[in-house]
């Protein structure tokens, strides 16, 4: 398992830039289609965090290219802000609820033009 | 012919400040009814007050005329005072300042003097609309007054402007007092309308006086005048008198401009007698005689106003031969008269005009009142077939006979002081040299049996023959307050008051007779310079006036005909011009009494059997159905003007309705409103529509900046 984990972290740290990248680029599409896809407010809310962690990855790997560790501090930083901002945002969600007992996104387009 | 002789000059007299007063009084008072207007007072303090400001300032002429020595100039307060360089078209002045000579006095004295009687008339006349007008009239009165104080004794141009504007000002308010009554509405504007055509005339004239002199004092212009005329060559100063003349035209309500006056008789009877006959309408005629020297060196312009005149006489005589509202007949003759004024003023006899203005003033103001009073107390009645014999009933007396003095004036009866005004324009005329002039003369004394006629139609019907009336339409309407109060209740609340057999006119008290006696006596004694000089061969006071103002060059003129008349002893029908004249005039006179007489009086029907006659035949009835309808010339403007003005009005406003509005506004705000819905289906108001339009917007930008950042690496 140890070994497993050594080997792994050297397969992984001797990877290309491109892989944490196409990784990264995989979570951002992932999150943007399933926003715009899905109806369900939670799952939408689920998909911006997905596109979120997408643009966090990327910020460790150009961190770990440029062996520059204020990428990888900037990243502990969003993960805190996302974490306040889930709990905001899962309340408005239940607040929103709430007013008309539905989850769905399309209950709410009255600011939409016809 | 024409020599110039020189105008006095005026000299400046600081000292005589005290006249400017005349015109102060004036404007004071109508401040003060203003004030009555406001705090919406019930009683007669505004008549108070207007008529006691008046009767000063009347007061203050009188002690000017006493002190007058020679033509002065008193200078009051600078008003307009430019000046751009040192050169002489280099500055503009018009002070507040007053023009003080003969011409001047003469014509203050008439005005402040009739202006003060028909106040006092219309405090009595207007005293049904106490509480609601009142004050509002004689505010109007005031105003009046004081712009044709300012008109007349200004010493500049624009003094007579400012005045000639306020006086029309003043007859718009007027005319239209009665302002719920459509037809007083309409002809206030009318009347406003007509006159703005004249001031553009005067306007211009005023214009090119000061490009040609480089000012617009009279004293200075008349310098420049004795110095020989014109001291700039830029312009053709042969169309300031027509442009003058346009003005004066306008004002003085002659052809082309005269279709104001009729209609002006909407207005309460004293406004139509101070305002609309005695003295507004004249002030055509001082302006040419003020400005005279500037006429008399263009002879075509003199001859302009000549046929003008003549013509007008002629036209307005015959639409009063055929109308059956008392006033319109007089307001007809009005425009008549002022015919006759400027027809002497054309013909060279400016001391004749000037004179002729001055007893007209008196019997014309005397006819309107007369008129006024009878339709004060017979419930607004003016039908001359619905009146007759009023001489009959005890109160009404003094009416018919002050009635038949000014209705002897006007007709020239011989004697009078309007036969020896009338005289002096004629005998001009037919003693000139011009043949056209002796034409007209000859229009002027078939045009003065016109008159005569139609005159005596008037009185022949009304204050003669058997008593009979119908009241008017006012009669019956309680809500009018056109009578007394006191009057009016005595009348309603009689039983009998419905049926007409029981309307008891209600005849005028002091204040109407004591002015309507005045006016009379007034027109007895402007006589007298005539008479005097016709019989006991002293100077004529009148002429004495004329001679010695600025309009003096037409008195020059009567003198060269004096000297001409020892070379060629001018003849009038083979005898000496004045007896001719005389037994010329005096023919027409009586003659056209008599007429009206016969077909008015000694047998009415014969009038109606005429008329049918006159009918019946096709190659002579155009005569009286143009009369009757005032030649067609209402009408014959509203097709030549009204009409092509009212067509273009409703093609501009098709071109801007659906032009300018439906192409230029509505069009250029239909193109947001398209691209708007062009993108419209982007905000659905679903919230995958707004994250894929951004995505979309995103995934742009990315290519852009990518495909800038490979093309770099090429």
């Amino acid at each position: 398992m140890n070994q497993e984990l050594s080997s792994g972290f050297t397969i992984a740290s001797s990877a290309p830039i491109a892989v944490a990248l196409a990784i990264s680029a995989l979570l951002f599409v992932i999150g943007l289609v399933g926003f715009l896809c899905r109806r369900n407010m939670i799952i939408m809310f689920l998909c911006t965090e997905l596109m979120f962690q997408g643009a966090a990855l990327a910020m460790i790997a150009f961190a770990r290219l440029r062996m520059d560790v204020s990428g990888q501090v900037f990243v502990i930083f969003i993960l805190t802000v996302a974490a306040a901002e889930a709990a905001l945002a899962l309340g408005l969600v239940v607040l929103l609820y709430r007013k008309r007992e539905t989850l769905s996104a399309d209950a709410w387009s009255d600011l939409g033009e016809s | 012919m024409t020599q110039l002789t020189s105008i006095p000059q005026a000299i400046i007299a600081p000292e005589l400040s005290w006249v400017g007063l005349a015109l102060l009084l004036p404007l004071l008072a109508a401040v003060a009814c203003a004030l009555c207007c406001a705090l919406r007072v019930k009683g007669k303090a505004a008549a108070i007050i207007t008529i006691l400001a008046l009767a000063a300032s009347f007061g203050i002429i009188v002690k000017a005329y006493f002190a007058y020595t020679g033509p002065v100039q008193v200078p009051i307060f600078q008003w307009i005072d430019f000046e751009w360089g040192a050169g002489q078209f280099q500055s503009f002045n018009a002070n507040c300042a007053l023009y003080i000579d003969t011409l001047t006095l003469f014509w203050m004295l008439f005005v402040t003097g009739l202006g003060t009687l028909i106040a006092i008339y219309a405090s009595e006349y207007m005293e049904g609309y106490c509480g609601s007008g009142y004050s509002r009239f004689f505010f109007g009165i005031c105003i009046f007054l004081f712009s044709m104080s300012a008109l007349v004794m200004g010493d500049n141009l624009i003094m007579l402007y400012l005045g000639w504007e306020g006086v029309g000002l003043a007859s718009y308010l007027l005319i239209g007092f009665d302002y719920a009554r459509p037809a007083a509405v309409a002809a206030g504007k009318k009347a406003f309308i007509m006159n703005r055509i004249g001031d553009l005339g005067l306007a211009l004239g005023i214009f090119m006086l000061w490009a040609n002199y480089g000012t617009l004092q009279y004293s200075e212009l008349f310098a420049a005048m004795n110095k020989g005329g014109q001291t700039s060559v830029d312009w053709d100063l042969s169309v300031i008198p027509f442009l003058l003349m346009l003005g004066a035209f306008g004002k003085s309500a002659q052809i082309p401009l005269f279709t104001w006056l009729p209609d002006a008789m909407e207005g309460p009877t004293p406004v139509s007698a101070l305002i609309h006959a005695a003295t507004m309408v004249t002030a055509g005629v001082y302006l040419i005689a003020r400005m005279y020297p500037f006429f008399e060196l263009h002879p075509e312009a003199l001859a302009t106003v000549a046929w003008v005149g003549g013509l007008t006489a002629l036209l307005a005589a015959t639409i009063g031969m055929a109308q059956y509202d008392i006033k319109r007949v007089f307001a007809y003759s009005t425009i008549s008269q002022l015919g006759y004024m400027f027809l002497g003023l054309g013909v060279g006899t400016s001391f004749g005009a000037c004179y002729h203005t001055l007893t007209h003033a008196f019997f014309k103001a005397l006819l309107f009142l007369t008129a006024g009073a009878i339709m004060h107390g017979f419930a607004g009645q003016l039908d001359l077939r619905k009146l007759s014999g009023l001489r009959h009933i005890p109160g009404w007396r003094i009416v018919s006979w002050t009635m038949l003095v000014g209705c002897l004036w006007l007709s020239a009866f011989p004697y009078t002081a309007a036969f020896f005004s009338k005289d002096a324009i004629l005998l001009q005329a037919l003693t000139s040299v011009r043949a056209d002039f002796r034409f007209l003369g000859w229009l002027g004394l078939f045009t003065a049996a016109l008159t005569a006629y139609y005159t005596f139609r008037v009185w022949f019907r009304v204050c003669a023959g058997p008593l009979h009336f119908e009241p008017g339409a006012e009669a019956h309407s309680e809500s009018h307050d056109h009578h007394a109060p006191s009057t009016h209740a005595a009348h309603t609340t009689a039983p009998a008051a419905k049926s007409d057999h029981s309307f008891h006119p209600h005849a005028p008290r002091w204040a109407i007779n004591g002015v309507l006696l005045i006016l009379a006596l007034g027109a007895v004694v402007v006589g007298v310079p005539a008479y005097n000089q016709a019989f006991a061969h002293k100077d004529n006071w009148a002429q004495q006036m004329i001679a010695g103002s600025s309009a003096m060059q037409g008195a020059g003129l009567a003198e060269d005909h004096g000297s001409q008349a020892s070379v060629e002893h001018p003849k009038v029908l083979g005898m000496d011009a004045h007896t001719g004249l005389t037994i010329v005039g005096c023919t027409a006179s009586i003659g056209g009494i008599l007429i009206a007489w016969y077909f008015h009086l000694g047998s009415r029907k014969s009038a109606d059997q005429l008329r049918a006659a006159l009918l019946r035949r096709w190659w002579i009835r155009w005569v009286p159905i143009c009369m009757e309808n005032k030649w067609y010339v209402d009408e014959i403007y509203h097709f030549c003007f009204r009409l092509p003005m009212w067509l273009g009005s409703q093609i501009l406003y098709f071109a801007d309705r659906h032009f300018l509005d439906g192409v230029m506004v509505d069009g250029l705000a239909k193109i947001p409103i398209a691209v708007g819905k062009l993108f419209r289906p982007l905000y659905g108001g679903a919230l995958q529509g707004y994250a894929s339009t951004m995505a979309g917007g995103i995934a742009l930008v990315v290519a852009w900046l990518s495909w800038i950042w490979l093309r770099g690496f090429n």
